[in-house]
């Protein structure tokens, strides 16, 4: 049985859909990452979730009991700010203890259980400080200390580790795994790192412009995106323009002269063929013809700039002693049926 | 003086988050900063220093009935008022109506600017008009009004009796109860623009973990509003204080001449007595009273308050 199931979830500002017919069901336990460029209505979400906003339109149930029917300081939840709001006339102690004071812990377990909480996030010693006298990072983690020390069913993470450095970042973002596996706490993580994003989560939403554009495990997601937007939201990916036609021996997709199987059935007219940097190959047969605009060495790979017919393209190769064309030579490029993806429409409706 | 008063406790407020960036090394002096404040500077001296000064010179002097002011030098008007119960009394009244009238002012002032604060918009603009309507009618024209609500025969008395919940009419004129509810509503609007201003400041997600972390409305309010907010309070609390502790037009109107106040001692002093120098040794008393008052619980705030809010 699900366990947290938004249904058709909408949030309108005035005139303005900041969430659009949103549906999402998540499994006890899961980890689900919310991916989307700025202003896609990702910390809206999490708001009505929390029940700091209210939907225009939609329900949310957790458990099968339906959540907005309760208040937000009856749901029980564990909420990362994506401002921290953390309390200012309190100290970092003072912040995390208030969750476990609401609920009437005995003084010493308290005093215990804060102290773990802020050990936990590399805080120790940083108890009696205001917020006011901590830098965003600490901030950022007496955040995340004061939602996880109250040990919530559901956890929403609204960018909880974005101010922290990369080897800080990495520790936490082990640590949450760890409680995820191990306590089994369901988390809804908002995050703009997209490595992050792949590491950590069990599935990912990609969103845009307060719609779902894909729900899948991240691999999936990468591999098969859903859509031009997906594609290119998740990693670089290259989108050409071409064409789609039916003829005796199924789908192609012509593409600078080109033309590719295309394995689904498409409707005739404009499509958009994707394919990822690094599994497009320099190929001496048929291909895509072009030249070399720029190369770029980055450490164990080569980024080259390759100017076709077809637009722009990327190509990322091993730096692995093969032989690699040099900057303005005439390549032809291609790739395998099966690593690409086609989609009809334009490239720019994306 | 009073206008002055408050603008003092204004620029002393510890909320005030107006931590300004180390100065940069002075290599060349840059005059533009003073020659702007020249002509506020000039302003200050010519209408406050200067007549303080002279106050303070003339409360030195000496008075008598038939020989007027004496040029001479001395402490003995200070003398008088510390020795003579007549002066401890009034004194004593103007710290107790300061006190209640500031008591008054938080309690009834954070309330309703925290309510102001929850409204929706077109009503909160309207509403903040009426709390600050006060503020745009003569304090003179308004006590008068409270005269008229007072009186014996005043519109309150007039009701309380008519619904048979009194059987005398309660005396509010020339009394203390009268002069603090009038002072209570000519300043109250103060209090509300101060507790407004902290107010603003805070971030309404920090009350929403609240609720996410399961305290109860009630809980935010006494937990993490209200904290926040005291800065706020005791800054307006500062400023109705002086205004209340130096208010002239409203006990004189409702406390007459029975029920003196500092201000109104100086007055009379000044203008029925002709006692020039009692009267300015009456204001330079009332101002030292009101200068340690509000710069020790200056003090004591930023102190309280410095690791918080800084
Ligand atoms: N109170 C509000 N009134 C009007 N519009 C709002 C309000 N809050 C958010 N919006 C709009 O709704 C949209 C979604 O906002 P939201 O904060 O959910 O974005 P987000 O995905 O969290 O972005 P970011 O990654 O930058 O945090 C934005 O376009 C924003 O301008
Ligand atoms: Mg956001």
């Amino acid at each position: 049985m699900p366990y947290l199931v938004l249904d058709k979830l909408t949030k309108r500002f005035g005139q303005w859909l900041a969430v659009d017919n949103l549906s999402l069901t998540v499994e006890k336990g899961e980890l689900i990452s919310l991916l989307g460029p700025s202003g896609c209505g990702k910390t809206t979400t999490l708001q009505m979730i929390a029940g700091f906003l209210d939907p225009s339109g939609g329900r949310v149930t957790l458990d099968g009991a339906d959540l907005l029917a309760k208040k937000p300081n009856e749901r029980g939840l564990g909420i990362v700010f994506q401002s921290y709001a953390l309390f200012p006339h309190m100290t970092a102690a003072e912040n995390v203890a208030f969750g476990l004071e609401m609920r009437s812990i005995p003084r010493a377990d308290r005093d215990r259980m804060v102290k773990d909480a802020l050990q936990l996030v590399g805080l120790g010693a940083f108890g009696d400080r205001y917020p006011r006298r901590m830098s965003g990072g600490q901030q950022q983690r007496v955040a995340l200390a004061r939602a996880l020390v109250i040990k919530p069913s559901l956890l929403l993470l609204d960018e909880p580790l974005s101010n922290l450095d990369a080897k800080m970042r990495e520790e936490m973002q082990i640590e949450l795994r760890r409680i995820q596996r191990t306590v089994g706490t369901t988390m809804i993580l908002v995050t703009h790192d997209q490595a992050e994003a792949m590491a950590l989560s069990d599935r990912v939403v990609i969103m845009n412009k307060g719609k779902v554009e894909q729900v899948a495990a991240p691999q999936d997601a990468y591999d098969n995106p859903a859509s031009a937007f997906v594609a290119n939201f998740l990693g670089r990916t290259n989108l050409l323009q071409g064409t789609l036609r039916q003829d005796g021996g199924g789908c192609r997709i012509d593409v600078a002269g080109t033309a590719w199987p295309v394995a689904a059935e498409l409707p005739a007219g404009p499509g958009v063929l994707t394919v990822r940097p690094e599994k497009v190959t320099f190929v001496d047969g048929a291909g895509v013809p072009g030249f070399v605009r720029a190369r770029v060495f980055q450490g164990t790979q080569w980024l080259f700039e390759i100017q076709t017919d077809a637009g722009p393209l990327t190509v990322i190769r091993q730096h692995d002693g093969q032989i690699l064309p040099a900057e303005n030579e005439r390549v032809t490029v291609g790739w395998r049926a099966e690593d690409m993806r086609v989609m009809a429409g334009t490239a720019g409706g994306a | 003086m009073t206008a002055v008063d408050s603008q003092n406790a204004l620029s002393m407020d510890p909320a005030a988050d107006t931590a300004a960036p180390p100065p940069d090394k002075p290599e060349r002096r840059n005059w533009a900063p003073y020659l702007l404040s020249l002509p506020a500077l000039a302003l200050y001296a010519v209408l406050l220093v200067v007549p303080l000064a002279m106050t303070l010179l003339l409360s030195l002097n000496s008075f008598g009935f038939y020989t007027g002011i004496q040029d001479v030098w001395q402490l003995g008007n200070y003398t008088d008022i510390v020795t003579d119960d007549y002066f401890h009394e009034i004194f004593l009244r103007t710290f107790r109506i300061a006190v209640l009238v500031t008591l008054l002012c938080a309690v009834l002032g954070a309330p309703e600017a925290y309510v102001l604060r929850r409204m929706k918009s077109p009503w909160r603009g309207l509403c903040l008009l009426v709390v600050l309507g006060p503020l745009l009618i003569s304090v003179v024209s308004r006590t008068l009004g409270w005269a008229l609500l007072f009186g014996s025969t005043g519109i309150i008395n007039t009701a309380l009796m008519g619904i048979g919940l009194i059987a005398t009419p309660i005396e509010f004129m020339y009394t203390e109860t009268g002069v603090v509810i009038a002072l209570t509503h000519v300043l109250v609007p103060f209090m509300v623009l101060s507790v407004w201003a902290s107010l603003q400041r805070l971030d309404p997600q920090v009350e929403n973990a609240a609720l996410s972390l399961g305290a109860k409305p009630f809980t935010v309010l006494r937990r993490v509003v209200l904290p926040q907010v005291v800065p706020g309070i005791l800054s307006g609390s500062i400023i109705v204080f002086a205004l209340a502790a130096s208010a002239f037009a409203t006990p004189a109107i409702i406390g007459g001449r029975r029920l003196k106040v500092a201000a109104t001692l100086a007055y009379d002093e000044f203008l029925n007595t002709l006692n020039w120098p009692l009267g300015a040794a009456v204001a330079i008393l009332l101002l030292i009273a009101n200068v340690v008052i509000i710069v020790g619980c200056n003090r004591l705030i930023e102190r309280r308050y410095k690791q918080v809010f800084e």
